[in-house]
């Protein structure tokens, strides 16, 4: 059996599992602004969220064309958990790449039976794709730091134990592992949002907040290339999950197209929604090869998988977006009401457009980093 | 040592002009890179010399010059 039979083989499981414990919840979840009491268990007792981690800490070291595959499946049911296994991802793959033996011992096995819920804390209210602009400061007190700031748009907020935070301190920005339980945090839920509304973000205040120097992952001065690595990981999440929801905008669409007939046939049967109904398809098999090669990239380490992460999540989030809304648009005004999913897709899609890098700025970064590719490649 | 210090040039050469760099010029003093090339150099260490570059290597002495990488190299016995 070839690689992609390997992975494709495991789809159904994936699949089964989404049907029966995350699509069911999807409505209550977007109605209620939280996710279920049974989703972290039920998550955690199949292995799912943080698969990739390996046999030592209780994972099974998932290959990333795999660990994307589920995101895209989980996405298809509900995009606040697979928020959750992007942020929870997160949090597990920077403790795995760059924290110390210490730290490792003390979190990731409790981050994959889901024990701890991880999460990743780097936008505040004047910083968000501009990393530059991060205010929050560390400052150096006995041995070890004084946090003080605000983390904003923190996902699964609400509910995390431990997170992984940026900060400037006087050595440059500098990556922390904080644990919630602790003097000098106050944790703020953020309620109103337009999509996956089930993500519980919370707003993150510390004042006077002591985090010990043994917290501090990889050193000093190089927050930026821990954080910067992670949201590789989350961006390639987001991609996968955005792939999910054009799926679940295709199976609406399928399903209400054949069933539902105007003019005297069904709606497919109509030029104009079977155009829309094959844009849908070209977007989502060609975003769904941009996953699949940034994954293998990712799984050989590839240098080049930075940018295949920013185009697969660059694809796929938009075409998520055209295809919610061609979605409501082939549903007419029954897709404008919460009776049907494609109008939660369609503010789910929206947000997949945002976070993890927005659109404008991964087109910034394909092109510049496009125009190495050429200088380099042309000698220039 | 010389080969591997080529290999780092043409590295760098991927991303700036390097006529006029110096052995030890410090890159990221000097503003010709960024967080992300940063990252991308890790990666790229990695891959070409089969080494892992560990939390504890994460130090700015060890990446910001032509010859820090290529002296970092060597030590990582690759």
């Amino acid at each position: 059996m070839n690689k992609i039979n390997e992975v494709e083989a495991r789809r159904d499981e994936f699949r089964a599992f989404t049907r029966e414990f995350v699509s069911p919840y999807a409505t209550q979840h977007d109605n209620e602004e939280r996710i279920a009491d049974h989703i972290v268990p039920d998550l955690a007792k199949r292995g799912y969220l943080a698969p990739f981690i390996s046999q030592k800490w209780g994972g099974e070291g998932m290959d990333m064309i795999t660990l994307g595959m589920l995101h895209e499946e989980i996405g298809c049911g509900c995009s606040s958990v697979r928020s959750l296994l992007t942020v929870h991802g997160m949090s597990a793959f920077a403790l795995n790449r760059w924290g110390s033996d210490a730290l490792k011992e003390k979190w990731l096995s409790a981050l994959v039976r889901g024990e701890k819920i991880g999460g990743f804390a780097l936008s505040e209210p004047n910083a968000g794709s501009d990393v530059s602009g991060i205010e929050m400061t560390a400052t150096v007190h006995e041995d070890g730091f004084l946090l003080n700031g605000t983390k904003k748009w923190i996902t699964f907020g609400q509910i995390g134990d431990v997170f992984i935070l940026m900060a400037k301190a006087e050595q440059g920005f500098t990556a922390f592992v904080v644990e919630k339980d602790m003097p000098g945090l106050t944790i703020e839920p953020i309620l109103g949002m337009t999509g996956t509304r089930g993500s519980m973000l919370a707003q993150l205040n510390f004042k006077d907040y002591f985090v010990h120097q043994d917290n501090v992952l990889a050193s000093p001065a190089f927050g930026n290339v821990v954080m910067l690595s992670t949201l590789v990981f989350g961006r390639f999440s987001v991609a996968s999950g955005s792939v999910g929801i054009i799926q679940a905008s295709m199976d609406a669409v399928i399903e209400y197209s054949v069933r539902v007939q105007r003019f005297g046939k069904p709606l497919y049967k109509h030029q104009l929604v079977a155009q829309m109904i094959t844009k849908m398809l070209s977007d989502l098999t060609a975003s769904r090869l941009l996953c699949r090669n940034a994954g293998e990239l990712l799984d050989k380490a590839d240098p080049s998988d930075i940018q295949a992460v920013f185009l697969a999540k660059y694809l796929a989030s938009t075409s998520a977006v055209r295809a919610a809304a061609d979605a409501v648009q082939i549903h007419g005004a029954n897709g404008c009401t919460d009776k049907y999913p494609v109008e939660r897709l369609l503010r789910d899609a929206k947000v997949m457009e945002i976070i993890e890098g927005s659109t404008q700025i991964l087109e910034e970064k394909i092109a510049d980093i496009e125009l190495q590719s050429y200088e380099q490649r042309d000698g220039k | 040592m010389q080969q591997n210090k080529e290999l780092v040039r043409a590295f760098f050469g991927r991303f700036f002009e390097t006529g006029n760099l110096t052995d030890d010029l410090d890159i990221f003093k000097a503003g010709f890179v960024n967080s992300l090339f940063a990252m991308q150099l890790i990666g790229w260490i990695e891959k070409n010399f089969s080494t892992t570059v560990s939390d504890e290597d994460l130090n700015l002495a060890n990446f910001n010059s032509v010859n820090a990488i290529a002296n970092f190299i060597e030590r990582k016995g690759v």
